[in-house]
């Protein structure tokens, strides 16, 4: 083939390249604009103070359903975090296994379970039983989705920290339960809490594993047994309804709800960024 | 003691790991054990038939199987050349300030949730679209892909905002093949006068395995996604090629009717259906990793093998 027309071809092509860049940062834009330019105009001190106000009555605000969020993602996290950081230290320490091998497998293929799906289970598990949607039926259903990313993120952040620890720990005698907890855990222990800030911020936007586990609530309410709102699921409630101020009010909740991502997931990339330098200097 | 110490942490810690395989069998179990009167009642003719009748308890899951599918397969034709084309640009072409705040944002797009997605697709998306179905010209609307009424809500938005929400999974194992293809696959290929799209190619194709992986990881995503698709393809549940129909897919209608499902059977049956979504995702899902992870053990056994021969020499 003629080495000008392949030079084109190839330049042509490279041009779409930093064309799909574009096609995909023009959404992001899009979104990122309208949720905060309808969401910020939307935003008052009622908003984070107030509860719904009964069909046709104008303002009120979501703030049963930012504690309700709150409220769940902590049921979320106090489950899912020890049990994603002791499977993490098996995999590290034991990572050759069968064992861990299909622990390693299962834990990403759980990652990729629809949440929806993973809803219906946390409604047979915990709901059916009592027969009651509750604030714990939606905190158990989001810690099952957030159990593999703990535990994958652990069981990375352990491998990263310097081989040397380990064998000094163990050659002054310590057991490797001792090396583990009093060492190797405490060296990554920045990393792992970006690990969980990350999944924390994960989970708090999940809406379809809510809609029959925790339910909704248009009251306060902090009771576990009960159903409990959450932001998203208000978000949702008011984005398919017909009224023109609850419109406004599901922009303001999609603000807050984006805002409390991003700004855990900028922690998050601080606490990376400093656990890089660090291991640098060393 | 100190041995005694070490067995039981081992023990221990791999209750807890256990726990993660049991979870996901227990979910397998919980879901067969809530859809067993749907499964023994329909049988196969659950999945052939398109009545869906809660009130005269008929159900037949085509019309959501096929919103399910045929969504999944629009977006990925959409997701999978953006999504290998910012691969490939972030990690060959641009230039290496631009690389980390590129790879940053494309990765935002996974971080804004499903439901703002859906928020944005109502009030900003689907008014564009419904636009563009009114600019599509006569001679067009006669193709089994366009007809029907404009109403923006309906299979093309859905596949679009599935696209957007699919590409940064894609693109991220994308790039991280990518980048572990070793240089000189590149370097013999500019030696023999390619260009660099030629040598980009030669990248690509070493990296077929992951790259595989990667798309179906994104087709996995796509499946499953609930909210989003929920809010703007209509909740109608048929069987129809057109983008501008509204249709259903299997999470949407158990997002949409499950708190409303009054007897056991209906119960049942959306259950049912959740069973098949979690039985296909598992094995996307799966197929995927392995894909995946078996490019990267070819990596690690190239890596030994280059360090061996660096000590031979």
């Amino acid at each position: 083939m003629n080495t000008r027309i392949r030079l084109l071809k190839s330049n042509i092509i490279v041009a779409l390249c930093g064309l799909a860049v574009v096609l995909a940062l023009i959404p992001l834009a899009m979104i990122l604009f309208y949720v905060i330019s309808h969401g910020f105009s939307a935003l008052n001190w009622a908003f984070f103070t107030q509860m719904p106000k009964p069909v046709g009555e104008v303002g009120g605000g979501m703030g049963n359903a930012i504690v309700g969020t709150l409220i769940l993602i902590s049921i979320a996290g106090a489950l899912a975090v020890p049990i994603g950081i002791l499977s993490g230290i098996h995999l590290a320490e034991y990572g050759g296994t069968p064992f861990a091998s299909t622990v390693r497998f299962t834990a990403d293929v759980l990652n990729g379970v629809p949440s929806i799906v993973i809803g219906i289970f946390a409604y047979g598990l915990v709901v059916l039983p009592v027969h009651r949607f509750s604030a714990l039926a939606g905190g158990v259903a989001l810690a099952i989705m957030m159990i593999p990313i703990v535990t994958r993120t652990t069981e990375e952040l352990l491998r990263l920290v310097p081989s040397g620890l380990k064998e000094g720990a163990l050659a002054l005698g310590a057991t490797r339960t001792r090396a583990m907890f009093t060492v190797i855990l405490p060296a990554a222990l920045p990393g792992i809490v970006t690990g969980v800030l990350v999944a924390l911020a994960r989970i708090a936007g999940e809406t379809a594993p809510l809609l029959f586990t925790a339910f909704n609530n248009r009251y306060w309410s902090t009771s576990l047994a009960q159903p409990i709102g959450s932001l998203t699921v208000q978000i949702f409630t008011y984005a398919i309804s017909p009224y023109e101020d609850w419109h406004r009010q599901a922009w303001a909740g999609a603000f807050v709800l984006v805002m409390m991502i991003l700004t855990l997931s900028i922690l998050a990339r601080l606490v990376t960024r400093r656990l890089e330098r660090m291991n640098r200097g060393s | 003691m100190a041995r005694a110490d070490d067995r039981s942490y081992r023990n221990v810690t791999a209750l807890f790991a256990l726990l993660i395989i049991l979870l996901v069998a227990g979910i397998g179990f919980e879901l067969t054990r809530q859809s067993l009167l749907s499964i023994q009642k329909f049988g196969f003719g659950f999945w052939i038939g398109t009545t869906w009748d809660p009130v005269s308890g008929q159900f037949g899951a085509l019309p959501f199987i096929w919103g399910t599918l045929y969504s999944s397969f629009l977006a990925l034709l959409i997701s999978t050349p953006v999504a290998l084309g910012i691969a490939i640009f972030i990690n060959e072409v641009s230039p290496s300030i631009l690389r980390t705040p590129l790879t940053y944002l494309t990765e935002l797009l996974a971080a804004i949730p499903s439901i703002v997605y859906g928020l944005w697709g109502i009030f900003v998306l689907i008014p564009i679209i419904r636009k563009l179905e009114l600019m599509i010209p006569d001679s067009l609307k006669s193709f089994p892909l366009f007809t029907g009424p404009p109403l923006g809500v309906g299979m093309g938005a859905a596949a679009l905002i599935l696209a957007v929400m699919v590409i940064p999974f894609t693109s991220a194992v994308a790039r991280e093949i990518l980048k572990g293809v070793p240089i000189n696959q590149r370097e013999a290929a500019y030696a023999l006068g390619a260009t660099r799209w030629e040598a980009i190619r030669v990248a690509l194709g070493y990296g077929k395995t992951g790259i595989i992986g990667a798309i179906m990881l994104g087709l996995g995503r796509a499946l499953g996604e609930t909210m989003a698709v929920t809010m703007v393809i209509g909740n109608n549940p048929q069987v129809k090629l057109s983008l501008l129909a509204p249709q259903y897919t299997m999470a949407a209608v158990i997002a949409n009717e499950f708190t409303e499902a009054a007897d056991e059977l209906y119960l049942h049956a959306l259950i049912e259906i959740g069973l098949v979504l979690f039985l296909i995702t598992i094995i996307v899902n799966g197929l995927s990793r392995l894909l995946i992870w078996s490019m990267a053990r070819r990596e690690a056994a190239r890596v030994t093998v280059a360090t061996n021969e660096a000590a031979v020499v």
